[in-house]
Protein backbone atom coordinates (compact mmCIF):
# COMPACT_ATOMS: atom_id res chain seq x y z
CA UNK A 1 0.00 0.00 0.00
CA UNK A 2 1.90 3.03 -1.25
CA UNK A 3 0.76 6.64 -0.93
CA UNK A 4 0.71 6.87 -4.72
CA UNK A 5 -1.73 3.96 -4.89
CA UNK A 6 -3.98 5.50 -2.25
CA UNK A 7 -4.03 8.90 -3.95
CA UNK A 8 -4.67 7.46 -7.43
CA UNK A 9 -7.54 5.29 -6.18
CA UNK A 10 -8.96 8.23 -4.16
CA UNK A 11 -8.92 10.58 -7.14
CA UNK A 12 -10.26 7.93 -9.50
CA UNK A 13 -13.06 6.84 -7.17
CA UNK A 14 -14.08 10.44 -6.54
CA UNK A 15 -14.01 11.22 -10.27
CA UNK A 16 -16.37 8.31 -10.95
CA UNK A 17 -18.78 9.40 -8.21
CA UNK A 18 -18.78 13.00 -9.47
CA UNK A 19 -19.08 11.85 -13.09
CA UNK A 20 -22.48 10.44 -12.25
CA UNK A 21 -23.80 13.03 -9.84
CA UNK A 22 -22.31 16.18 -11.36
CA UNK A 23 -21.30 15.17 -14.89
CA UNK A 24 -24.23 13.14 -16.11
CA UNK A 25 -26.62 14.50 -13.51
CA UNK A 26 -30.32 14.08 -14.12
CA UNK A 27 -29.85 12.70 -17.62
CA UNK A 28 -28.73 9.07 -17.73
CA UNK A 29 -26.09 6.84 -19.25
CA UNK A 30 -27.04 5.04 -22.47
CA UNK A 31 -28.81 1.77 -21.57
CA UNK A 32 -26.04 -0.60 -22.76
CA UNK A 33 -23.40 1.29 -20.74
CA UNK A 34 -25.65 1.26 -17.71
CA UNK A 35 -26.26 -2.48 -18.06
CA UNK A 36 -22.56 -3.25 -18.30
CA UNK A 37 -21.75 -1.08 -15.28
CA UNK A 38 -24.57 -2.71 -13.32
CA UNK A 39 -23.21 -6.20 -14.03
CA UNK A 40 -19.57 -5.40 -13.18
CA UNK A 41 -19.90 -5.91 -9.40
CA UNK A 42 -21.38 -9.41 -9.88
CA UNK A 43 -18.44 -10.44 -12.09
CA UNK A 44 -15.73 -8.74 -10.03
CA UNK A 45 -16.98 -9.64 -6.54
CA UNK A 46 -17.28 -13.32 -7.45
CA UNK A 47 -13.81 -13.17 -9.00
CA UNK A 48 -12.47 -11.60 -5.78
CA UNK A 49 -14.15 -14.34 -3.73
CA UNK A 50 -12.47 -17.16 -5.65
CA UNK A 51 -9.17 -15.25 -5.79
CA UNK A 52 -9.12 -14.81 -2.01
CA UNK A 53 -10.28 -18.40 -1.44
CA UNK A 54 -8.50 -20.59 -3.98
CA UNK A 55 -5.40 -18.76 -5.17
CA UNK A 56 -1.94 -18.23 -3.79
CA UNK A 57 0.02 -16.05 -6.18
CA UNK A 58 -0.26 -17.78 -9.54
CA UNK A 59 -1.19 -21.13 -7.98
CA UNK A 60 -4.61 -22.56 -7.35
CA UNK A 61 -4.98 -24.28 -3.99
CA UNK A 62 -7.66 -25.55 -1.66
CA UNK A 63 -6.92 -25.03 2.03
CA UNK A 64 -8.50 -23.85 5.29
CA UNK A 65 -9.77 -20.71 3.59
CA UNK A 66 -12.23 -22.73 1.51
CA UNK A 67 -14.10 -24.05 4.54
CA UNK A 68 -14.39 -20.56 6.07
CA UNK A 69 -15.77 -19.11 2.84
CA UNK A 70 -18.16 -22.07 2.49
CA UNK A 71 -19.48 -21.23 5.95
CA UNK A 72 -19.86 -17.60 4.84
CA UNK A 73 -21.92 -18.70 1.82
CA UNK A 74 -24.26 -20.76 3.99
CA UNK A 75 -24.53 -17.94 6.54
CA UNK A 76 -25.39 -15.37 3.86
CA UNK A 77 -27.93 -17.77 2.37
CA UNK A 78 -29.47 -18.16 5.86
CA UNK A 79 -29.65 -14.34 6.12
CA UNK A 80 -27.23 -14.12 9.04
CA UNK A 81 -26.19 -10.47 9.76
CA UNK A 82 -23.08 -9.53 7.80
CA UNK A 83 -20.87 -8.85 10.80
CA UNK A 84 -21.61 -12.35 12.05
CA UNK A 85 -20.92 -13.81 8.60
CA UNK A 86 -17.41 -12.35 8.76
CA UNK A 87 -16.87 -13.58 12.34
CA UNK A 88 -18.09 -17.11 11.51
CA UNK A 89 -15.93 -17.35 8.39
CA UNK A 90 -12.77 -16.18 10.20
CA UNK A 91 -13.43 -18.41 13.22
CA UNK A 92 -13.96 -21.44 10.99
CA UNK A 93 -10.76 -20.90 9.02
CA UNK A 94 -8.80 -20.13 12.19
CA UNK A 95 -10.12 -23.28 13.88
CA UNK A 96 -9.44 -25.43 10.81
CA UNK A 97 -5.83 -24.22 10.83
CA UNK A 98 -5.46 -24.82 14.55
CA UNK A 99 -6.58 -28.44 14.36
CA UNK A 100 -4.81 -29.40 11.13
CA UNK B 1 -41.74 17.71 -8.51
CA UNK B 2 -43.51 21.04 -8.83
CA UNK B 3 -46.15 20.08 -6.29
CA UNK B 4 -46.26 22.03 -3.07
CA UNK B 5 -45.16 19.95 -0.10
CA UNK B 6 -48.00 18.92 2.19
CA UNK B 7 -47.75 21.00 5.37
CA UNK B 8 -47.21 19.66 8.90
CA UNK B 9 -45.38 16.50 7.87
CA UNK B 10 -42.06 17.91 9.00
CA UNK B 11 -41.87 16.08 12.30
CA UNK B 12 -42.43 12.70 10.74
CA UNK B 13 -39.92 13.20 8.02
CA UNK B 14 -37.11 11.73 10.04
CA UNK B 15 -38.93 8.55 10.95
CA UNK B 16 -37.75 5.58 9.01
CA UNK B 17 -34.51 7.37 8.19
CA UNK B 18 -32.39 7.65 11.32
CA UNK B 19 -32.96 4.08 12.55
CA UNK B 20 -32.06 2.33 9.29
CA UNK B 21 -29.15 4.74 8.73
CA UNK B 22 -27.69 3.79 12.11
CA UNK B 23 -28.36 0.11 11.36
CA UNK B 24 -26.36 0.40 8.14
CA UNK B 25 -23.64 2.18 10.10
CA UNK B 26 -23.33 -0.75 12.50
CA UNK B 27 -23.31 -3.14 9.55
CA UNK B 28 -20.37 -1.40 7.90
CA UNK B 29 -18.52 -1.39 11.22
CA UNK B 30 -17.48 -5.04 10.80
CA UNK B 31 -16.32 -4.32 7.26
CA UNK B 32 -14.35 -1.31 8.47
CA UNK B 33 -12.63 -3.32 11.22
CA UNK B 34 -11.65 -5.99 8.68
CA UNK B 35 -10.39 -3.30 6.34
CA UNK B 36 -8.24 -1.68 9.02
CA UNK B 37 -6.71 -4.98 10.12
CA UNK B 38 -6.03 -6.24 6.58
CA UNK B 39 -4.66 -2.90 5.40
CA UNK B 40 -1.96 -3.19 8.06
CA UNK B 41 -1.43 -6.84 7.14
CA UNK B 42 -0.87 -5.80 3.50
CA UNK B 43 1.99 -3.52 4.56
CA UNK B 44 -0.04 -0.39 5.22
CA UNK B 45 0.10 1.87 8.27
CA UNK B 46 -2.51 3.56 10.43
CA UNK B 47 -2.26 6.86 8.44
CA UNK B 48 -2.51 4.96 5.15
CA UNK B 49 -5.53 2.95 6.29
CA UNK B 50 -7.23 6.13 7.50
CA UNK B 51 -6.41 8.09 4.34
CA UNK B 52 -7.89 5.26 2.28
CA UNK B 53 -11.15 5.10 4.21
CA UNK B 54 -11.51 8.89 4.46
CA UNK B 55 -10.63 9.63 0.83
CA UNK B 56 -11.55 6.58 -1.24
CA UNK B 57 -14.66 5.89 0.84
CA UNK B 58 -16.14 3.09 -1.21
CA UNK B 59 -15.75 -0.22 0.58
CA UNK B 60 -15.63 -2.82 -2.17
CA UNK B 61 -12.92 -0.88 -4.04
CA UNK B 62 -10.83 -0.48 -0.89
CA UNK B 63 -11.12 -4.19 -0.12
CA UNK B 64 -10.27 -5.06 -3.69
CA UNK B 65 -7.13 -2.90 -3.74
CA UNK B 66 -5.86 -4.30 -0.42
CA UNK B 67 -6.71 -7.83 -1.51
CA UNK B 68 -4.65 -7.47 -4.69
CA UNK B 69 -1.69 -5.92 -2.86
CA UNK B 70 -1.86 -8.58 -0.11
CA UNK B 71 -1.71 -11.29 -2.79
CA UNK B 72 1.45 -9.73 -4.22
CA UNK B 73 -0.21 -8.01 -7.17
CA UNK B 74 1.05 -4.82 -8.80
CA UNK B 75 -0.20 -1.34 -8.03
CA UNK B 76 -1.58 -1.16 -11.58
CA UNK B 77 -3.73 -4.26 -11.03
CA UNK B 78 -4.85 -2.93 -7.64
CA UNK B 79 -5.86 0.46 -9.07
CA UNK B 80 -7.58 -1.02 -12.12
CA UNK B 81 -9.61 -3.51 -10.07
CA UNK B 82 -10.60 -0.86 -7.53
CA UNK B 83 -11.71 1.63 -10.16
CA UNK B 84 -13.62 -0.94 -12.21
CA UNK B 85 -15.57 -1.72 -9.04
CA UNK B 86 -16.00 1.99 -8.31
CA UNK B 87 -17.64 2.56 -11.71
CA UNK B 88 -21.03 1.62 -10.23
CA UNK B 89 -20.87 4.77 -8.11
CA UNK B 90 -21.27 6.75 -11.36
CA UNK B 91 -24.59 5.00 -11.91
CA UNK B 92 -25.55 5.71 -8.31
CA UNK B 93 -24.71 9.37 -8.87
CA UNK B 94 -27.21 9.51 -11.70
CA UNK B 95 -29.80 7.76 -9.52
CA UNK B 96 -29.49 10.23 -6.65
CA UNK B 97 -28.95 13.38 -8.76
CA UNK B 98 -32.66 14.34 -8.87
CA UNK B 99 -32.71 14.30 -5.04
CA UNK B 100 -29.56 16.40 -4.71
CA UNK B 101 -30.19 19.39 -6.89
CA UNK B 102 -28.21 22.42 -5.82
CA UNK B 103 -25.12 24.47 -6.46
CA UNK B 104 -22.03 22.95 -8.05
CA UNK B 105 -20.04 22.93 -4.76
CA UNK B 106 -22.98 21.20 -3.05
CA UNK B 107 -23.09 18.45 -5.67
CA UNK B 108 -19.29 18.11 -5.70
CA UNK B 109 -19.39 17.61 -1.94
CA UNK B 110 -22.29 15.17 -2.13
CA UNK B 111 -20.39 13.14 -4.73
CA UNK B 112 -17.93 11.83 -2.14
CA UNK B 113 -20.81 10.12 -0.31
CA UNK B 114 -22.47 8.58 -3.36
CA UNK B 115 -22.06 4.91 -2.49
CA UNK B 116 -24.15 1.76 -2.10
CA UNK B 117 -25.75 2.53 1.26
CA UNK B 118 -26.60 6.18 0.65
CA UNK B 119 -28.08 5.37 -2.75
CA UNK B 120 -30.14 2.49 -1.36
CA UNK B 121 -31.51 4.59 1.48
CA UNK B 122 -32.21 7.58 -0.78
CA UNK B 123 -34.10 5.60 -3.40
CA UNK B 124 -36.16 3.85 -0.72
CA UNK B 125 -37.86 7.14 0.30
CA UNK B 126 -41.06 8.41 -1.19
CA UNK B 127 -40.72 12.20 -1.26
CA UNK B 128 -37.93 14.46 -2.58
CA UNK B 129 -37.38 15.97 0.88
CA UNK B 130 -37.13 12.57 2.56
CA UNK B 131 -34.77 11.41 -0.17
CA UNK B 132 -32.44 14.34 0.41
CA UNK B 133 -32.50 13.81 4.17
CA UNK B 134 -31.97 10.07 3.84
CA UNK B 135 -28.92 10.69 1.68
CA UNK B 136 -27.25 13.01 4.20
CA UNK B 137 -28.19 11.11 7.36
CA UNK B 138 -26.93 7.86 5.85
CA UNK B 139 -23.79 9.57 4.57
CA UNK B 140 -23.00 10.89 8.05
CA UNK B 141 -23.69 7.53 9.70
CA UNK B 142 -21.65 5.46 7.24
CA UNK B 143 -18.77 7.94 7.13
CA UNK B 144 -18.55 8.01 10.92
CA UNK B 145 -18.78 4.25 11.49
CA UNK B 146 -16.62 3.27 8.51
CA UNK B 147 -13.75 5.55 9.52
CA UNK B 148 -14.01 4.84 13.24
CA UNK B 149 -13.95 1.11 12.53
CA UNK B 150 -11.00 1.48 10.16
CA UNK B 151 -9.07 3.31 12.86
CA UNK B 152 -9.80 0.65 15.50
CA UNK B 153 -8.98 -2.15 13.05
CA UNK B 154 -5.75 -0.51 11.96
CA UNK B 155 -4.65 0.17 15.55
CA UNK B 156 -5.39 -3.44 16.48
CA UNK B 157 -3.98 -4.77 13.22
CA UNK B 158 -0.33 -4.57 14.14
CA UNK B 159 -0.83 -6.84 17.15
CA UNK B 160 -3.05 -9.45 15.48
CA UNK B 161 -1.87 -12.65 13.83
CA UNK B 162 -4.29 -12.57 10.90
CA UNK B 163 -3.52 -16.13 9.79
CA UNK B 164 -4.11 -17.58 13.24
CA UNK B 165 -7.57 -16.04 13.53
CA UNK B 166 -8.50 -16.74 9.94
CA UNK B 167 -8.79 -13.03 9.22
CA UNK B 168 -7.47 -13.61 5.73
CA UNK B 169 -10.96 -14.83 4.78
CA UNK B 170 -12.66 -11.70 6.17
CA UNK B 171 -12.65 -10.04 2.75
CA UNK B 172 -13.92 -13.12 0.93
CA UNK B 173 -16.73 -13.43 3.48
CA UNK B 174 -17.56 -9.73 3.06
CA UNK B 175 -17.54 -10.13 -0.72
CA UNK B 176 -20.01 -13.02 -0.39
CA UNK B 177 -22.30 -10.72 1.60
CA UNK B 178 -21.97 -7.94 -0.99
CA UNK B 179 -22.57 -10.32 -3.89
CA UNK B 180 -25.72 -12.00 -2.56
CA UNK B 181 -28.21 -9.16 -3.21
CA UNK B 182 -26.77 -8.70 -6.70
CA UNK B 183 -27.42 -12.16 -8.05
CA UNK B 184 -31.16 -12.37 -7.76
CA UNK B 185 -31.59 -12.38 -11.54
CA UNK B 186 -30.52 -15.41 -13.63
CA UNK B 187 -28.41 -13.19 -15.86
CA UNK B 188 -26.50 -11.76 -12.91
CA UNK B 189 -25.98 -15.28 -11.54
CA UNK B 190 -24.53 -16.39 -14.87
CA UNK B 191 -22.25 -13.35 -14.93
CA UNK B 192 -21.07 -14.05 -11.37
CA UNK B 193 -20.39 -17.72 -12.14
CA UNK B 194 -18.54 -16.82 -15.33
CA UNK B 195 -16.53 -14.16 -13.49
CA UNK B 196 -15.36 -16.74 -10.95
CA UNK B 197 -14.41 -19.29 -13.62
CA UNK B 198 -12.62 -16.71 -15.76
CA UNK B 199 -10.66 -15.43 -12.76
CA UNK B 200 -9.48 -18.90 -11.74
CA UNK B 201 -8.68 -19.88 -15.32
CA UNK B 202 -6.67 -16.68 -15.85
CA UNK B 203 -4.78 -16.77 -12.53
CA UNK B 204 -1.82 -18.94 -13.60
CA UNK B 205 -1.26 -16.87 -16.76
CA UNK B 206 -1.82 -13.20 -15.92
CA UNK B 207 -0.09 -10.92 -13.38
CA UNK B 208 -1.27 -11.46 -9.79
CA UNK B 209 -4.54 -9.60 -9.24
CA UNK B 210 -5.21 -9.11 -12.95
CA UNK B 211 -7.60 -12.08 -12.93
CA UNK B 212 -10.33 -9.87 -11.49
CA UNK B 213 -9.86 -7.38 -14.32
CA UNK B 214 -10.14 -10.14 -16.92
CA UNK B 215 -13.26 -11.35 -15.07
CA UNK B 216 -14.79 -7.87 -15.29
CA UNK B 217 -14.91 -8.30 -19.08
CA UNK B 218 -17.72 -10.81 -18.52
CA UNK B 219 -19.95 -7.83 -17.68
CA UNK B 220 -19.78 -6.85 -21.36
CA UNK B 221 -22.65 -9.30 -21.92
CA UNK B 222 -24.68 -6.37 -20.61
CA UNK B 223 -24.30 -4.85 -24.09
CA UNK B 224 -26.74 -7.49 -25.28
CA UNK B 225 -30.28 -6.33 -24.57
CA UNK B 226 -32.10 -8.30 -21.90
CA UNK B 227 -35.58 -8.19 -20.49
CA UNK B 228 -34.16 -8.43 -17.00
CA UNK B 229 -33.34 -5.11 -15.47
CA UNK B 230 -30.04 -5.22 -13.66
CA UNK B 231 -30.23 -4.32 -9.95
CA UNK B 232 -28.79 -0.96 -9.17
CA UNK B 233 -27.61 -1.49 -5.60
CA UNK B 234 -24.54 -3.58 -4.92
CA UNK B 235 -24.35 -3.96 -1.18
CA UNK B 236 -26.92 -4.15 1.52
CA UNK B 237 -29.18 -1.22 1.24
CA UNK B 238 -32.14 -1.13 3.56
CA UNK B 239 -34.12 -3.64 1.51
Amino acid sequence: MTWTLIIVVSVGAYALKAAGLVGVGVRDFPAPVRNVIALIPAAVLSALIVKDTFTNGHDLQVDARAIGVAVACVAVWRKVPLWLVIVLACATTGTARAIS
Amino acid sequence: MGRAKPPSKATDDWSGIIGPALGLGFAVFAFGLSFGVMCIDAGGSVPKAMATSLLVFTGASQFSAVSVIAAGGSAVSAVAGALILASRNAVYGVAVAPSLRGSLPYRLFASQFTIDETTGMTLAQDTPERRRRAFWVTAASIYFFWNTATLIGALAGSSIDTQKYGLDVAFAAAFVGMLAPLIRSPRARRVAAAGAVVCLAATPFVPIGAGIIVAALVALVGLKPSKESAPIIATGGPA
